[in-house]
């Protein structure tokens, strides 16, 4: 342990602490802009670019970088001297020089960091001008929009795109004043091998890396005339009433279904109903995959930023996913089916909006395959954050809600669907179908805690009706590449995997609420969905009364026919580079 | 944007195109003490680079990658360190590789002038090469000869005491 004073105050931390978090010990609060840090996954940027959190520390001629210096023996630190001070102040001064001062109008005002900045350190203008960056917005995806003038180079963005994520489109190009991150070339996201995960607009401290805006879509759609019903994702419930005042952690099922209603829409369904789904085709497939010990180990297949990561990085292994569907695409697939045909509806005069805690999923949506004769499965996809904005703008107030229930038949959900929205529910819900369906009987502990928890890499051996089923749970695609390879290279071997591309599963979604480096939120959005799939009457996907009677009215049994043609889908290959034109 | 393969638009793989210099880099960096460790695999790009460069004349995104899957890196990181090189060019360069020296002491003595009268004999801007590859035309700082300011360089020859009214000749000179 290491003694030192930060502001005439003794703090003892350990060897590899830095000045931040020693200050941060003692409630000393240094401001930030670069450094970005979640400790739940053990990660920390700490690049030391921008100087905002430049300290006196005495004996040393210059000041130093509180994010990057590590602490000494006897070191005496002072974070509020005038000099210290002022150069934050110069430093803010540079920053804003070169960045638009559009705040009332950008799609980040009240999230950003670097506005929050200039309120605290009493900037009252800005003492630089001069030329500034003009770079063309990127608008090519349907995920995520790029305005690099917004850029200020703290390079969060390319830590989580290469070293959490390892998928290597952002980097740090140009030099001086054209210094800029962005991919090779500054080739369109859409041409990159980007997967859309959307953690780097989470880390992205400012307006650079925003969501493309879908909501005008949903409130036009609103006002068309046409049936319009919504599907929500598990974890938007327990992420949505932070943008509310709720606590971290508050379940927030009813007051987003009543919200969902005030907003107008005919019918409010759970995404949850078609998760149970999935499950019920997923664990059809990995039993016999499983009882045949074929292509294994499975695959999971509900998150689109994991499979774009497969399909670009390991196209030998395409064989592995399971061919269902997300829950979302099999919510838009069934809706456009059966639900239309209950309703006496033409497909194209059902509009089905999506709320997701991902921005992938505006993606997926968008893939070819998901647009049958087409009119697209899922018409408009926006990310909780964007509800939450909506309801404002509605002048809804969540928190003051008195919660509803979601409509029947495509609302009612189970304790196994809740879970998909944390890493490592996906398998436990699986093993909960395939526990019973092995076994004959019913399971009675449907808690498989060997899967649960924060950690990127989970392995477990589960006993399933005598088998020793081994699993492992992958959250974070860093994560996800290592267990590949290792797979690749036949150095290990399990029968089931789940792979989800954001570090914690959907509940850090790039579409979240932002949580600016917080992750004791991370780990109160987890305990919620616990919560949720404990408070729930039923745990068991194949138990859902509603997924029994579209069985037996509509898709006859798990792996039928008519299951395979509106619930199953296929990959393709895409390889490095973007398709080649010739023009 | 252009990815550089060709000043007219027409894109192809130089990698498929020339297998034989392929061949070239791919013995090279294999030569190179390659490991598994990203982290220590930077160390071998730009020397790898240089050889590529020197190879196939330029960088296009088809070589980047041919040399960012050889070292275990992304195409970003690599064209990360080709755009802060101005060494290194993404862009197809002219036989003749026209330099203008644009440092203090040429730019005082009319470098400037020297620059334009290129410009407007070649239809060039700064950093552009003609569509039949045959010039190219670039600003440069300093080549260490302000003695003889305003410095032209054409490949590796040197002109010394340049004057707009001579930019002609040289151009005629690149047979």
């Amino acid at each position: 342990m290491i003694n030192l004073t930060i502001n005439n105050m003794p703090v003892k931390v350990r060897k590899d602490s830095t000045i931040l978090a020693a200050a941060r010990k003692i409630g000393i609060k240094i401001p930030t802009l670069c450094h970005f840090e979640l400790d739940c996954f053990s990660f920390e940027h700490r690049i030391g670019s921008c100087r905002i959190c430049v300290v006196e520390v005495e004996g040393r001629r210059n000041l130093a970088p509180a994010c990057c210096t590590p602490v000494a023996e006897g070191m005496v630190v002072k974070t509020n001297t005038l000099r210290a001070i002022n150069a934050r102040r110069t430093i803010l001064d540079l920053i804003l020089s070169d960045h638009p001062k559009d705040c009332l109008t950008c799609e980040k005002n009240g999230d950003c960091e670097l506005q929050h900045l200039a309120g605290e350190m009493d900037l009252h203008h800005v003492l630089y001008e001069g030329k500034m960056s003009e770079y063309q917005l990127d608008l090519s995806c349907d995920a995520i929009v790029r305005d690099l003038d917004k850029c200020i180079m703290c390079r969060r963005c390319q830590s989580a795109c290469n070293d959490v994520q390892t998928v290597g489109v952002l980097s740090g190009i140009g030099r001086g004043f054209r210094a800029v991150v962005g991919p090779a070339d500054l080739m369109p996201l859409n041409e990159s091998t980007c997967v859309f995960c959307g953690q780097c607009v989470i880390a992205c401290p400012v307006g650079a890396l925003t969501e493309q805006n879908c909501r005008y879509k949903v409130w036009r759609a609103l006002n068309s005339g046409k049936h319009i019903i919504v599907q929500t994702a598990p974890a938007v419930r327990v992420a949505i009433g932070e943008a509310f005042g709720m606590r971290p952690g508050t379940v927030a099922t009813g007051q987003l279904v009543a919200g969902l209603k005030l907003l107008g829409f005919d019918k409010v369904f759970d995404t949850d109903f078609a998760a149970d789904l999935t499950i019920m085709e997923e664990t059809t497939e990995f039993i016999e995959r499983l009882t045949k010990n074929e292509n294994l180990p499975i695959l999971t297949s509900c998150c689109p930023g994991w499979v774009k990561f497969l399909e670009h990085q390991f196209p030998e292994l395409l064989y592995m996913p399971s061919t269902a569907k997300s829950p979302q695409q099999m919510f838009g697939a069934i809706a456009k089916s059966y639900y239309a045909e209950k309703m006496g509806l033409k497909p194209e005069d059902v509009i089905v909006v999506s709320v997701m805690p991902c921005l992938s999923k505006k993606y997926e949506a968008s893939r070819e395959e998901f647009s049958p004769n087409g009119i697209r499965d899922v018409d408009i996809v926006i990310s909780t954050r964007e509800l939450a904005n909506m309801f404002q703008e509605a002048g809804i107030q969540l928190n003051k809600l008195e919660p509803r229930e979601y409509d029947h038949p495509l609302g009612e959900s189970t304790g196994a669907a809740v879970i998909f929205g944390v890493t490592g529910g996906v398998i436990e819900a699986a093993l909960r179908t395939a526990a019973d369906w092995l076994s004959e009987k019913e399971l009675k502990d449907v808690n498989f805690t060997a899967v649960r928890g924060s950690a990127g890499l989970k392995e477990a051996t589960v006993k399933v009706a005598g088998i020793d089923v081994k699993v492992a749970v992958c959250s974070g695609l860093g994560n996800a590449r290592r267990v590949l390879e290792k797979i690749r290279n036949g150095e290990a071997r399990y029968h089931a995997i789940e792979i989800m591309a954001c570090p914690g599963g959907c509940l850090n979604g790039g579409g979240q609420p932002y949580i600016h480096g917080d992750s004791s939120v991370l780990e109160k959005r987890a305990a919620a969905i616990y919560k949720a799939d404990v408070d729930l009457p039923i745990r068991k996907s194949h138990e859902n009364p509603y997924i029994k009677k579209l069985y037996a009215e509509f898709l006859g049994e798990p792996g039928s026919h008519l299951a395979h043609r509106l619930l199953h889908t296929s990959y393709k290959a895409r390889g490095h580079l973007c398709e080649v034109k010739n023009d | 944007m252009s990815c550089g393969d060709c000043p007219d638009g027409r894109k192809f793989d130089l990698i498929k195109e020339f297998p034989e210099k392929t061949k070239q880099l791919n013995d090279f960096i294999d030569a190179l003490d390659i490991g598994p460790d990203r982290n220590r695999n930077r160390g071998f790009l730009i020397e790898s680079l240089h050889e590529a460069q020197h190879i196939f004349g330029y960088l296009p995104r088809s070589v980047q990658q041919f040399v960012a899957d050889k070292l275990h890196l992304y195409l970003s990181e690599v064209y990360g360190v080709i755009s802060f090189y101005s060494y290194f060019t993404d862009r197809p360069v002219g036989k003749y590789k026209i330099s203008v020296c644009t440092g203090t002491a040429c730019f005082v003595r009319g470098a400037n002038a020297v620059l334009e009268e290129f410009k407007r004999l070649l239809v060039l801007e700064n950093g552009e090469t003609t569509p039949d590859r045959k010039f190219s035309l670039a600003s440069l700082r300093c080549v260490g000869a302000c003695s003889l300011a305003p410095v032209v360089m054409v490949n590796d020859q040197v002109y010394g005491k340049v004057t707009a009214k001579m930019v002609a000749d040289i151009i005629n000179e690149c047979k």
